[in-house]
């Protein structure tokens, strides 16, 4: 009976009605209660996308090296959130040693800018070890191999960097042109580093989408994600291509690795943890493989986190929201594919594969 | 030829250096400083470092060492020394430049025990040496025949393996006074920790016997057995199952109530891994959040049991009352959660699953349904499971319940692979749309394949509640379904006693080496790494996996590997 | 060959587990469960009395829960619990090494025998409780427990260990329900040197609305038991004095973006914020909250789990002036304590309870040299039931947290040593610690 019944659907039919209608009512409802009841101004709601948008930038940024590696090796690299906190790390001790100099005060941008290179520095060189030793070995094994040692990875960069350098949390300097505030209009309040954070991340980005499909090199990675074998009948040298897509993407992990300690201004081995698992969402949200979807990808998830549960359940009398924002973040996900089941702009860095 | 043999060793050397820095410096050393393998000779931080140099120094001599066997032994102590000249850099630095504000764990004791308590000269000179030495014996024992080299290896790591687990060894023979004392004469005399030196070597030359007369008769039964008839044959297969079955029945008797602790957590990772590997082993269903299913079947039984009267709910059920509702609940779970991912594939699916483990967890602790299920402070008093008038609660009695769920999940995943379902999962893995085009019904297929992997998981969980008699949201993160992928795979995908060995390995070796405590993670990463690049198809794996292995190998190295199969 | 060395370390793995099951095997005997293995060695107290008279020098054990007897060159062994990895790492290693410390400063011996300390990482979940306290209770030499980090932990351990007639005593757990002895699945032998939640919300609350003025409040937690109710019953106790409770929110261990949850509180205008939560969450929510508009003239206040010294200068300038509920660690010995610390360790404490774990040894320690029975041939007898009696009457003990008295459920921080500090640019510029008392409960 129930075999019949379940034939006679068509599959995404069944999930749209299941799945999609009723997320859509709950959202529908709980935003126009929240608006009607009117407890927040122009003004929170301007913070909230604001707040949205730094965080959003920075899982992007991460998010990057996830789609990168992922469009031509069809690998989820769970180390890649290892490689992000390494260039914090580094960054931190490059940061300390500045500040305690007082050269970090008298060149800020120059002393900014050395932070940056040590750390991306540091992040790519962890890559491309990673790539080396645990990924490359493995480039014919079934596709869930190299996941685990990914993972094994993983846990071992992070006790690694506990043992070295011990559980305390790092904390950044301040750098004081970073600080205060811009006014804009009428009483529209921005952090400095926030908009640092969202132009070097947007900067980042676009550089990155030019260089993918501009240079010669960009050329060979899209054609590598395409079909390695054939790429390599080409005369392309494909584990060449393979570490420069590594370095590419360690170096915005490094750059995010930075902007966000400079945010947040902490370190600790745990870490890249979370937000590793963020910009991976956020590029599966995307369109894994996508690189303008995983910028995309990364913005949409730091406004569900940021405006989300305010907007969907505030009104709803939710109590402590702020718990459920990533119960937000995945449901979103789980709606954008079903809808989309590629993912927002889909897979554009190769074509849809199993 | 020669020249690369050289520049080989210097590069394992260097290699086997920073690894042996990095043992250092993560701080393992000096913890392990004071934890005793042999009594008074070598402790577990030395090990550490001597395992290492032994590891480089083999490993050098098989690469270099080709038909002269001087030129191994020479390589593999270059190799050794190249490793603790390494050491000796991080002392003179360490000495010369306070390395502590950075790296914590470059401290004076660290230091202390790379000079043994010398003075800086002479301990680098004794490190120096002492490299020198192990490199030679390393290429050695390369050289030793491989019988003789297997009894040697099996004897060294037995030893060591015995050192370390003498707390538990201990803690076993308790209740058997006569035996602890019978035995105490191998340990280290009183206040002292490891084995002795007596101990030490009884316990190598035994092993080594034991392990050199094995090699030498255990393929001599081996094909003594091959040669008996098929009905010979199969009952010598039977024979040795049931053999097996009744030594697991009478285990937690002689084992105490530590080791059938261990062995009921192995247990339940094996129920849970027998369901993960019908998602992600038959059917090819990558799912990241296995532990949501886990999640539910825990949850339900504890709201369903608990007579701790803190919920909105007091339902105070038995446990046999509330298992079928447990799993039921799993299964429906599967079911909803399998509607929406029915059209995605590959690593979308792993992505949703994780991030639905990741909403039931955030959902359990939420002050959201705090008043139905505890929220943070979780749901105490748990009904524990009865047989008649008997109350399972101790690690022993738990033992047979979880025995009796592994040996139903272990029949239904037997019964199901050759099945009809079974075919059409694997028809499923290896090729979604031509599966689909054969006529194949995808949407139930798929949701089978999903709400059999819950219920397994829902029973895991609701005797897990039982066993804990106690359910915190804080059992339920990433990490359980990251354990339980990395079982299934580390065991080799789709196979039934893969499962068993990946448990064991990666559930009850981690247990049983608490001794690690903070650096069990560490090891447990670098473990993942070494066996997945020595041994990638698992430890068991399935028979067609085996294949698919043995043909790409094939492609990829044209020349076949010598080693004969068994 | 590599597969040859594979089967061969399993084989062997399996050999030797049941070499030694066949070695319990050959004498028959079923091993007696746990919870009879105390009671083996106690004798019954009717057959002391004679046997005393027969031969004065034995020591006849009339322990209720049995007794541990330790021989000359036997190590007293001390057993400890703890998280000590996964992202609560920082808070149980803290705690070891507090308890670390206190053997040294013992000079590593006890009554002239060598203090033995093994432990347990027990992962901040149930059944890590559970495993670490199966394998500790079925070790008869261990004496007494520090642990568990986590309160989730010490509900799962603290049946076996009660079972098994040993002591434990935490330095972390403040869940009320776990002293309560009206709770369904309170036990026997469990102390700790952390607060109860109850007093320190009650004391947390009485301070913002009595000393300071303020009527609204609001409250944010982390989702761990000792956030979530230590912030009820700051809620609690706050309402009953006449207070507004403007909203109760909760962040997820691992955020770090605030601002968003912040501007949702500011809606409420809320004088005081109240988040006993733990780092580095709680740096980011003192950072963030100048960030945020509408929190300008807002308070902010926490409890013991961020009063650690590395606090101020993570959480920077906005944190001047915040208050927070800690124990009133007094001068010398506590810098003694931290100086010891760093020289071992290489780094600053990494958590908030390393003074209380190193209390709760001491509070062990004392316990044991009060009723420890020493033979002339240095054989050291202690009564099982008599160590929890002497834990429980602990009374006055001058300790780095203060001085403790414990009652009879085994709270051993009562609140005298309960003291509310407020920072400033000395502690979050200078690195001063610990900072001033601000106010200390019973002053105006």
């Amino acid at each position: 009976m129930l075999r019949r019944a379940l034939e006679r659907f068509n599959v995404s039919d069944l999930s749209l009605y299941v799945v999609g209608a009723p997320i859509i009512a709950l959202i529908v409802v709980g935003s126009f209660a929240t608006l009607r009841a009117g407890h927040y101004t122009t003004r929170q709601w301007f913070d909230f996308i604001i707040f949205g948008l730094a965080q959003g930038s920075i899982y992007a940024l991460i998010a990057l090296g996830y789609t990168l590696v992922y469009g031509i090796l069809r690998m989820i690299n769970f180390a890649h959130s290892e490689v992000f906190m390494s260039g914090a790390y580094a960054g931190f001790f490059v940061a300390s040693a500045l500040s305690r100099s007082k050269f970090l005060d008298s060149n800020p941008v120059v002393g900014l800018l050395v932070i940056f290179a040590v750390a991306i520095l540091t992040s790519v060189g962890v890559a491309v070890l990673l790539e080396r030793i645990a990924y490359r070995p493995l480039r014919r094994a079934p596709r869930l191999v190299p996941l685990i040692t990914a993972i094994g990875a993983s846990f071992f960069l992070q006790y690694t960097v506990r043992g070295l350098f011990g559980s305390q949390f790092k904390t950044y300097p301040t750098v004081a042109i970073l600080g205060g505030t811009w006014t804009l209009g009428a009483n529209f309040v921005i952090q400095r580093i926030q908009v640092l954070v969202i132009v070097a991340a947007a900067l980042l980005m676009f550089g990155l989408y030019s260089f993918v499909q501009r240079t010669k090199t960009g050329k060979a990675m899209r054609a590598v994600s395409e079909d390695k074998d054939v790429a390599a009948l080409m005369g392309i040298d494909v584990d060449a291509i393979i570490v420069r897509t590594f370095v590419l993407g360690a170096a915005l992990a490094g750059a995010a690795g930075v902007l966000y300690s400079l945010m947040f201004r902490q370190a600790q081995f745990f870490m890249g943890f979370i937000p590793g698992i963020k910009a991976f969402t956020a590029a599966v949200l995307g369109g894994i493989g996508n690189v303008p979807g995983a910028m995309l990808g990364g913005v949409f998830l730091g406004l569900f986190e940021s405006v989300g549960p305010t907007l969907f359940l505030d009104g709803l009398k939710v109590p402590a929201p702020y718990q459920l924002k990533d119960v937000i973040a995945f449901t979103m996900l789980v709606l954008v594919l079903v809808f989309r089941p590629t993912g927002i702009l889909g897979e554009r860095l190769a074509r849809a594969k199993a | 030829m020669a020249k690369s043999n050289w520049l080989g060793a210097i590069r394992l050397g260097l290699i086997g250096g920073v690894i042996a820095v990095l043992v250092a410096l993560v701080g393992m050393v000096e913890v392990f400083g004071e934890r005793d393998i042999v009594a008074g000779v070598i402790s577990m931080g030395q090990t550490l470092l001597v395992l290492t140099v032994l590891l480089v120094g083999y490993i050098t001599a098989s690469r270099t060492a080709g038909s002269q066997r001087l030129v191994g032994v020479a390589s593999g102590a270059l190799a050794g020394l190249l490793t603790s000249a390494m050491l000796v850099v991080l002392l003179l630095i360490g000495k010369a430049v306070n390395l502590r504000p950075v790296l914590i764990n470059a401290s004076p004791v660290l230091y202390k025990i790379l000079t043994f308590g010398q003075d800086t000269g002479t301990g680098v000179l004794i490190l120096l040496a002492l490299g020198l030495v192990i490199g030679v014996v390393a290429g050695i024992i390369h050289w030793l025949p491989p019988r003789v080299r297997g009894a040697v290896i099996a004897g060294l790591l037995l030893v060591g393996l015995i050192g370390l687990l003498q707390d538990l060894l201990r803690v076993t023979l308790a209740p058997f006074p006569e035996v602890s004392k019978a035995v105490a004469w191998m340990f280290g005399s009183k206040g002292q920790k490891g084995l002795s030196v007596a101990g030490a070597i009884v316990v190598f030359t035994v092993v080594a016997a034991v392990s050199y007369l094995w090699a030498a008769q255990g393929n001599n039964l081996q094909r003594r057995v091959r040669a008996l008839p098929p009905s010979g044959q199969r009952a010598v297969r039977w024979g040795s199952l049931a053999l097996a079955f009744a030594m697991l029945l009478v285990w937690p008797q002689v084992a105490g109530p530590y080791l059938s602790d261990v062995s009921n957590q192995v247990g339940l990772f094996i129920l849970a891994g027998l369901g993960l590997n019908i998602v992600v082993g038959f059917a090819g269903l990558l799912d990241l959040g296995y532990v949501a299913f886990f999640a539910i079947g825990a949850y339900v039984m504890g709201v369903m049991t608990t007579t701790g009267g803190e919920i909105a709910t007091n339902f105070q059920w038995t446990f046999w009352e509330a298992l079928p509702v447990a799993v039921g609940a799993s299964v429906l779970m599967g079911v909803i959660l399998g509607i929406p991912v029915l059209k995605m594939r590959g690593d979308y699916l792993a992505i949703v699953t994780l991030g639905f483990g990741e909403i039931i967890r955030i959902l359990a602790i939420s002050d959201f349904l705090k008043p139905y299920e505890g929220g943070s402070l979780g749901i105490v008093l748990v009904g524990k499971p009865t047989l008649g008038s008997l109350v399972m609660e101790t690690p022993q009695s738990l033992y047979y319940l979880i025995f009796a769920g592994c040996l139903l999940a272990v029949f239904i995943s037997w019964r199901l692979r050759d099945s009809r379902v079974g075919r059409a999962w694997k028809a499923m893995r290896e090729d979604e749309d031509v599966a689909q085009a054969m006529g194949m019904n995808l949407v139930t297929t798929k949701l089978l394949a999903f709400a059999t992997g819950a219920a397994f998981s829902g029973l895991a969980g609701a005797i897990f509640a039982a066993k804990l008699s106690t359910v915190y949201p804080h059992s339920f993160t990433l990490l359980y379904s990251i354990n339980v992928l990395s079982l299934i795979i580390v065991g080799g995908m789709g196979s039934l006693p893969g499962v068993f060995v990946g448990a064991l390995v990666l559930v009850g070796l981690p247990e049983l080496l608490r001794e690690f405590s903070e650096y069990r993670l560490l090891m447990y990463g670098a473990l993942l790494i070494v066996m997945m690049l020595t041994r990638p198809e698992g430890f068991w794996p399935e028979a067609t996996h085996r294949r698919e292995f043995h043909e790409e190998e094939a492609v990829v190295e044209p020349v076949p590997s010598s080693a004969p199969a068994p | 060959m590599r597969k040859h060395t594979f089967s061969l370390l399993g084989l062997m793995v399996m050999a030797s587990l049941i070499l030694t099951a066949c070695g319990g095997a050959a004498t028959t005997a079923p091993p007696p469960p746990p919870t009879e293995a105390p009671a083996a060695t106690a004798a019954p107290a009717a057959t002391a009395a004679p046997a005393a008279t027969e031969a004065p020098a034995a020591f006849k054990c009339t322990d209720a829960i049995g007794c541990v007897d330790v021989a000359p060159g036997d190590p007293i062994h001390i057993a400890w619990i703890e998280t000590v990895s996964g992202a609560t790492a920082p808070l149980g290693t803290d705690n070891n090494r507090g308890v670390e410390i206190a053997i040294a400063d013992k000079g590593g011996e006890l009554l002239g025998h060598k203090i033995e300390l093994t432990g347990e990482d027990s992962l901040c979940n149930a059944e890590g409780g559970q495993a670490a306290g199966t394998k500790i209770s079925a070790d008869p030499t261990v004496v007494a427990i520090v642990g568990t980090t986590c309160s989730s932990e010490a509900r799962a351990a603290m049946p076996l260990i009660s079972k098994a007639g040993m002591v434990m005593i935490s330095p972390s757990n403040t869940n009320p329900d776990l002293t309560n002895p009206d709770h369904p699945d309170h036990w026997p032998g469990y102390l700790r040197t952390a607060h109860n939640d109850l007093f320190q919300g009650r004391v947390a609350a009485e301070f913002a609305y009595n000393k300071l003025g303020l009527k609204t409040a609001a409250t944010i937690h982390d989702g761990s038991p000792y956030a979530k109710s230590l912030q009820q019953v700051f809620a609690d106790v706050f309402k009953q004095l006449g207070g507004t409770i403007t909203t109760q929110e909760a962040v997820n261990v691992g955020d770090t973006d605030m601002k968003p949850v912040l501007t949702k509180i500011a809606t409420g205008k809320p004088q005081i914020i109240y988040f006993p939560i733990f780092e580095p969450e709680g740096d980011f929510i003192a950072a963030q909250k100048c960030e945020v508009s509408g929190l300008e003239k807002t308070v902010m206040m926490g409890a013991d789990g961020l009063t650690i010294d590395t606090f101020p200068e993570a959480a920077g300038e906005c944190a001047n002036g915040m208050y927070l509920s800690g124990p009133f660690v007094a001068g010398k010995p506590y810098d003694d304590f931290v100086a010891k610390y760093k020289a071992a360790y290489g780094e600053a404490p990494v958590s908030g309870f390393h003074a209380h774990a190193y209390d709760a040894t001491n509070i062990i320690f004392a316990a044991i040299e009060k009723v420890a029975v020493v033979d002339a041939d240095g054989t050291v007898h202690i009564g099982r039931q008599a160590l929890r009696d002497a834990m429980y009457a602990t009374k006055g003990f001058e300790g780095l947290t203060g001085k403790l008295t414990c009652d009879k459920n085994g709270d051993c921080a009562t609140g005298e040593a309960l003291a509310i500090f407020q920072l400033t640019d000395a502690e979050i510029k200078d690195g001063k610690w610990p900072p001033n008392v601000f106010w200390k409960p019973g002053q105006p």
